[in-house]
């Protein structure tokens, strides 16, 4: 690692003057900055600890809503969601180890748009609203690929909204080396809509697979999906597995996922 | 019942108290006066030649006190192999320099090309990023089959070819088991991979070297398996530095399988620059450094024929292996995929005839060398694998086979020039399908298909030869070394014990069984004796730990000094009871004279051995040590029954493992607990080289399974409880404790085990897949099922 400038604001506006320096980079968690710079592969001249923010932590009803601050760790999405959004709380509690989920929050996953992260296809799913410090983005609009998402330069999650499904569900298959997700889905049931969101397949990052969505908008059963089949073409193709077996679990964990809600 | 602490006893271990409450030493523990830190300048290329290497700007940085570079190792040694191979054409394999830093060219990812020394680690790796380094890239060679083919590109420029040796084995049997094989019944022919695995001990490699200028006395702690092994090469063979100068010390080890047995440049390295910049040189080993540069394990591609009458009579075996050497010779490596793997092929079964051809060739990867079991799990695994292929093809029981064609006559001498002294396969064979419920299965598949899920049950039986190894015989078969091992027991005067020995503990629990075994013989408390290993300036010397070794060669150096105590110690008792030699008797720490109801303590004859006012001077010298080095006769041929269940998922090709039961056959066992637990860990490693561990490369040489992202390391949830059981024990002939090792028998045994497990339930599941090559994976397992 590195020499740099450590600074730890205690407030939004603190954190966003900060992040105008030179070569400045903020850190929530520091799960994937951390042992990227001690790798030497990122080298921020200031880094921007977000962790002293309590105007980004935290859980709580927000109308029909579930408000979950930026700097709220996984361990503490897992507890404080147990009962208002149980599927949340399952893939909250299923990221990493529990160091991990004591240090990794909920804003660093969903900006850092990992393709193989959890809480995309969690947010991607529940139709969130990612919020930051200067606007309010539509889940649907905020991941644009691979590690990219809508966010500018000194851009900061501070908040994500949830709505509530009436029954949701996170599928998980994992990598058997970084159990991260080899491939996994979060199939939500809001009544009139269903979302299918599917996460560490596509070379896209996390999408929605809406061909599924339809059909089970009309037949919530594992066979409404039986007949489809995803494109291996954009899926991500490595040592754990093809394009072919991303595309076949992604229909395995949706079936599975729906026959577990039905 | 075993008396308490005794042989045959559940003993805590000791160790575990340092181990267990963080106040263990280990080498990285070790901060001495004034220390510097190497940081090592490791290619990121496979292949290329090394075209200048500047630096001016690092030196210039922060902290630094020196750059190293192969020019400062003009003069001395490269890194020595310890083992030499024979081709088929009786001419010696080739055998490339192995420089301490790259000299030319670098030959794989992580080879070291220059090392900066710093007052600190940060500034070492500041200073590295500074370092101007011009590599021009050559193609990779990585393919075995493709690199020996006329006009592939050279590893080495000053070999002939790629192609290390071409060994035949036994040479003189090729034309009659090409017979054999061409008027076969029916032949069984399987084509596989033993994939490369890396060892990934809990601790990294860690080296710090001291130099003392006033007595010039070099000191080097590193973490390794077998300080005096590291003794005589490195000085012997590369620095130049003389036993009596050259103290190496191996403190506590944080696990070994292999990887630390060998010289690496690196001890060397800190060894040498102590020495040129006066002041102690510490490295430790990153996990990322670990990836490319402790020596891989296994990465053979084998075909394997197995001939049979038409009574399913095994009538002949043969095998052609490419076996990976990586870039440069690995101080063992020639003798894993040969002797150690060629000598096996017979494996439990009477074969007459077997032919052996092992082509080892030289690939821009890595070094390989033993890894937990050596040779002898690619062995196992190829001729476990084909006899379920083809009990398949002849439709019969695989269990029926392998019990058609045991060998049940001891001692066998088989086709592979060994002598098995002992063992019982019907036994293993029965008390694990006892174990593993076997009559059950059929049940149990029926319950897993209503589920949706298919069920296999998977058998593998085992042979090894460990306890390596008398010295006459590996001397002819090109060994460099004697395979011996020492012990001096040290009586003090109030009676209690030091013993010295030269094995080594890196998590085998030495310091409990094997005190278990002396304080046994003289029938004292196991408190009293204390077992110091892992400095050569401390212990006789001693060949260190691996190939299952310690207990059946160091124990019985341990026995045989412990006799010649007993015996002194008679004739100390005789003298003080005033009784006849011969009359004397030791039992619980008590001289008697038979017959009488005299007695002396075992604490009365030490004081009077160290206090000889009382004593026969005359006939015997004060005190009380002696040491002996131990040659063994034969190996030792410990043996099991391993049977696996499985249950696949057809959807997803995802392996659960539902139950695991090894019996073995390890002779006798000193303390039931501990070879539970190393049978434990060898399963679990076997465990992930068939379902998890991978390390790949791509076409160009890196390496692609560099970190524990990638490369997939088994979790205790990963595996179900093992069970394991060594009641059935035919004990070794040929060693005073009619013990045989067990160290390597999970991870020899079990990959086979598990993979039949898979292929049988996708046969049973109706998708005819002849094989998948390891490891496992359920992408791999669910291909595999989309191709049938």
């Amino acid at each position: 690692m590195q020499n740099f400038e450590f600074v730890r604001p205690t407030s939004v506006a603190d954190a966003v003057a900060a992040l105008k320096g030179d070569e400045a980079q903020p850190m929530s968690g520091g799960q994937t900055l951390m042992p990227t710079m001690k790798a030497r592969l990122a080298a921020p001249e200031i880094l921007v600890s977000l962790t002293a923010i309590d105007e980004m932590k935290g859980v709580r009803k927000d109308g029909d809503q579930i408000w979950i601050g930026g700097g709220t760790t996984h361990a503490t999405v897992a507890r404080e969601t147990a009962e208002s959004y149980p599927a949340l709380s399952s893939l909250a509690g299923r990221i990493g180890d529990p160091s991990v989920r004591s240090r990794g929050t909920i804003g660093g996953s969903i900006a850092n748009n990992d393709p193989s992260a959890c809480y995309p296809a969690g947010a991607l799913g529940s139709g969130a609203t990612i919020v930051t410090d200067r606007r309010e983005i539509a889940a649907d609009d905020f991941f644009q690929g691979m590690f990219m998402s809508a966010l500018d330069e000194g851009e900061i999650v501070t908040a994500v909204k949830f709505p509530v499904p009436q029954k949701a569900i996170y599928q998980k298959f994992i990598q058997p080396a970084s159990r991260f997700p080899l491939t996994a889905v979060f199939v939500a049931h809001f009544g009139d809509t269903v979302r299918v969101a599917v996460t560490g397949a596509s070379s896209d990052g996390v999408f929605r697979w809406t061909e599924a969505e339809e059909a089970l908008q009309g037949n919530f059963s594992a066979d409404a999906v039986s007949g489809l089949s995803v494109s291996a073409a954009m899926m991500i193709s490595d040592l754990h597995g093809s394009g072919a077996y991303r595309a076949q679990l992604t229909k395995v964990m949706t079936q599975r996922a729906v026959a577990a809600l039905a | 019942m075993p008396k308490d602490g005794g042989i045959g006893s559940s003993t805590k271990r000791r160790e575990d108290v340092r181990f267990l409450s963080g106040t263990g030493r280990y080498t990285d523990d070790i901060n001495l006066h004034g220390q510097l830190y190497a940081h090592f300048v490791r290619s990121d290329v496979a292949h290329g030649k090394i075209n200048g290497i500047n630096a001016d700007a690092a030196m210039a940085m922060p902290g630094v006190v020196r750059v190293f570079t192969a020019k400062d190792f003009e003069g001395v040694g490269g890194v020595p192999c310890g083992w030499q191979i024979t081709s088929i054409d009786g001419s010696p394999m080739q055998e490339p320099k192995h420089p301490v830093l790259a000299e030319g060219k670098v030959r794989h990812v992580g080879d070291p090309i220059a090392v900066v020394v710093a007052e600190s680690l940060g500034q070492a790796r500041d200073a590295a990023d500074a370092l101007e380094i011009d590599i021009e890239m050559l193609p990779a060679v990585m393919d075995m089959k493709e690199a020996i083919k006329d006009g592939a590109p050279k590893v080495h420029d000053d070999l002939s070819s790629n192609l290390c040796y071409d060994w035949g084995f036994v040479e003189d049997n090729k034309d009659a088991v090409a017979k054999a094989i061409a008027d076969a019944d029916h032949v069984t022919t399987l084509e596989l991979v033993n994939n490369r695995l890396v060892a990934n001990p809990m601790e990294p490699r860690v080296a710090v070297g001291d130099y003392d200028m006033a007595n010039d006395e070099h000191t080097l702690y590193t973490t390794s398996q077998n300080p005096h092994v590291i003794r005589l090469l490195m000085g012997a063979f590369v620095l130049g530095i003389p036993e009596h100068k050259l103290r190496v010390v191996a403190p506590d080890v944080g696990g070994g399988f292999g990887a630390k047995i060998f010289h690496y440049a690196e001890e060397a390295f800190c060894t040498f620059a102590a020495k040129q910049l006066r002041r102690p040189v510490k490295w430790t080993s990153s996990r990322s450094e670990a990836f490319m540069s402790d020596a891989h394990g296994r990465d053979h591609v084998t075909k394997i024929e197995l001939a049979m009458d038409k009574d399913n009579n095994f009538t002949a075996i043969r095998t052609e292996t490419y076996a990976n050497m990586g870039a440069y010779l690995s101080t063992f490596a020639p003798s894993v995929p040969t002797w150690l793997h060629g000598t096996l092929m017979a494996g439990n079964y009477k074969t007459p005839l077997i032919y052996v051809n092992v082509k080892a060739v030289f690939t821009n990867t890595v070094p390989v060398d033993a890894y937990r079991g050596a040779g002898r799990p690619e062995a196992t695994f190829q001729l476990e694998r084909v006899i379920d292929k083809a009990a398949r093809e002849r439709g019969v029981s695989p269990i029926e086979l392998r019990r058609q064609n045991f060998i049940t006559e001891f001692p066998y001498a088989t086709p592979v020039a060994v002598e098995y002294d002992t063992g019982d396969y019907h036994a293993t064979m029965d008390r694990v399908l006892e174990m593993a419920d076997h009559a059950g299965f059929e049940a149990r598949a029926e319950q897993s298909k209503k589920n949706g899920k298919l069920r296999g049950f998977g058998i593998a039986h085992y042979i090894e030869a460990c306890g390596i190894a008398p010295s006459n015989l590996v001397g002819q078969l090109g060994a460099r070394a004697g395979l011996y091992e020492s012990a001096t027991v040290r009586v003090n005067a109030t009676g209690s014990i030091s013993v010295m020995t030269g094995s080594h503990s890196h998590g085998q629990g030495h310091e409990t069984s094997f005190a278990q075994v002396v304080s046994e013989m003289i029938g004292i408390d196991a408190t009293q004796v204390d077992i110091v290993h892992g400095d050569t300036s401390k212990t006789p010397m001693g060949m260190g730990t691996y190939g299952s070794r310690s207990i059946a060669v160091g124990g019985s150096a341990m026995v045989r000094a412990t006799e010649k105590i007993i015996a002194k110690a008679k004739k100390i008792a005789a003298h003080l009871m005033e009784a006849s030699e011969g009359d004397i008797e030791l039992k619980d720490g008590q001289f008697t004279v038979a017959g009488t109801d005299k007695s002396v303590a075992w604490g009365d004859v030490t004081l009077a051995a160290y206090v000889p006012h009382n004593y026969p001077l005359e006939d015997i010298e004060p005190g009380l040590e002696e040491t002996a080095f131990y040659d063994p006769a034969n190996f030792t041929y410990p043996s099991g029954g391993y049977a696996c269940e499985v249950e696949v998922d057809p959807d997803t090709g995802k392996v659960d493992v539902l139950s695991f039961s090894a019996a073995d056959d390890f002779g006798n066992v000193i303390n039931p607990m501990i070879v539970e637990g190393q049978v434990h860990g060898g399963v679990a490693q076997g465990f992930g080289q068939a379902m998890m561990e991978n390390c790949a490369y791509d076409a160009d040489g890196q390496l692609i399974s560099a970190s524990y992202m990638d490369y997939a390391m088994p979790r205790a949830t990963d595996l179900p409880m093992f069970k394991v059981d060594h009641s059935c024990q035919t004990p070794c002939t040929h060693n005073p404790l009619g013990v045989k090792g067990c160290g390597e028998a999970g991870a020899i045994g079990s990959p086979p085990a598990f993979v039949n497990a898979v292929i049988d339930a996708l046969h049973r599941g109706g998708h005819k897949v002849e094989h998948i090559n390891m490891p496992l994976t359920p992408d791999r397992v669910w291909t595999a099922i989309q191709n049938s």
